[in-house]
């Protein structure tokens, strides 16, 4: 446990430092938001319409953008042997480097998602709902990217392998995450049904995306 | 405590790069393993270590604690000394210190042996490429492990640490440690010596 524990705060701490990912992930958030009304239109209802969508696809794209560099870091500095070694479970290891970095880079998203909605005329309760339902599937995002991410370990570009392996897997949480926030927007009666998929979603990678990535680098390693 | 290893084969891409290699290393005893460049020095150490899977035969810590595998029960200090240039010198050791687990020292106390006190809280990027060698062998210090795998470790240490390191390998000897070094130059302790890779 004093392992997991030490692990989580060191990558929490590589995140924060400078040239570290949480804050690199927040402002290419807020760039690609930034743009989406320069792009659209001064259409304030056209921009209500596509808030959520536009908030949903800028987290995933942005959780992707740090997502390459959480084995790749170690794998280069040669942490990662050490931690293969060691008498923590490698999937166990594995659950506690995706946890760091959902807290380090997926959470402020979600923080920064009110600020954001402000600037696609989305009202305080959308914006609520949509970050509501960032905070149920940002997860599935990160369990599922961690396996991308893994298996790009030892390629020396792997980032762009990263976002063609993960993206397909995150289709449905992309779907569901949208539907959900859309079902709060117009009609909350059926907000249950998508966002009860979403969590569902989440739990599931939470389970497989460990053990999947522990699998990927044990046949990496070389 | 002994380390055997059996008729281990090892292919790399294809290349076999050894294959029926014996070798036996007692508790208190050092195993120096000499040959040219891309003879397999460092695929043996890793396959001992477990990063790498033997095309074929066997290793096995006998006497050994029982509930642990022989990577768990080993420090592997490589090319790459695994530190984090985003962290300071004491929370890089620190941090392995906690991960790793096991019997420990202070790591404080470790970092003056190595010659690297004054330095405990700079960042980790400001260190030579010796100061990091240092460091490297703090973490074998502090976090206690049986055996050692050592992949050229005197790389890039000055004199003054070489010979630090020669008696910090004659301690853990001298406590019933075992260490197989892969070397190109005397390791300053009693070693047996595997040469592999040689016609001989």
């Amino acid at each position: 446990m004093t392992a997991l524990a030490a692990l989580i705060r060191r990558d929490i701490r590589i995140a924060l430092r400078v040239g570290g990912g949480a804050l690199i992930g927040v402002l290419f958030f807020l760039s690609v938001v930034m743009l989406m009304p320069f792009a659209v239109g001064p259409d304030l209802a056209l921009l209500a319409r596509l808030g959520p969508a536009i908030l949903w696809l800028g987290a995933l794209l942005a959780s992707l953008l740090t997502l390459d560099r959480l084995f790749m870091a170690d794998h280069e500095d040669g942490s990662l042997d050490l931690i293969v070694m060691s008498r923590t479970p490698l999937e166990l290891a594995c659950a506690a480097k995706a946890l760091a970095h959902w807290l380090a880079a997926g959470l402020p998203l979600i923080i920064a998602t009110p600020i954001l909605g402000l600037l696609l005329n989305l009202d305080a309760a959308p914006t609520s709902a949509v970050a509501l339902t960032l905070l149920a599937g940002t997860p599935a995002l990160t369990f599922t990217g961690m396996i991308g991410a893994a298996l790009a370990v030892t390629l020396r570009r792997g980032g762009l392998l990263l976002a063609v392996l993960v993206l397909p897997l995150s289709i449905p949480v992309l779907i569901f995450g949208v539907a959900a926030s859309q079902a709060a927007i117009t009609e909350p009666t059926s907000f249950g049904a998508p966002i009860s998929i979403l969590c569902a979603l989440s739990l599931v990678s939470l389970v497989v995306g460990p053990f999947a990535a522990a699998a990927s680098l044990r046949h990496g390693l070389d | 405590m002994r380390l055997l290893g059996r008729e281990i084969s090892c292919v790399r891409g294809g290349r076999e790069v050894f294959s029926g290699l014996d070798f036996e290393v007692a508790q208190g005893e050092a195993l120096a393993v000499i040959g040219p460049n891309g003879s397999g020095k460092t695929s043996l150490l890793r396959l001992v270590a477990g990063l790498l899977a033997p095309f074929g035969g066997s290793i096995a810590l006998e006497g050994g604690d029982a509930d642990l595998t022989l990577p768990e029960q080993s420090h592997y200090l490589g090319h790459r000394d695994a530190l984090k240039t985003a962290l300071s010198v004491s929370e890089n050791l620190c941090f392995w210190r906690d991960f790793l687990g096991g019997a420990r020292l202070d790591p404080a106390e470790m970092l003056a042996k190595v010659g690297l006190d004054h330095a405990a809280h700079s960042p980790a990027s400001f260190l030579s490429a010796g100061q990091r060698r240092r460091l490297s062998i703090a973490r074998l210090l502090t976090v206690q492990r049986p055996v050692w795998l050592l992949d050229e470790p005197t790389n890039a240490l000055d004199s003054a640490g070489q010979s630090l390191f020669t008696t910090v390998m004659a301690d853990h000897l001298a406590r019933g440690g075992l260490i197989i070094a892969a070397t190109h130059i005397p390791l300053g302790v009693a070693a047996r010596q595997l040469r592999i890779g040689d016609a001989a």
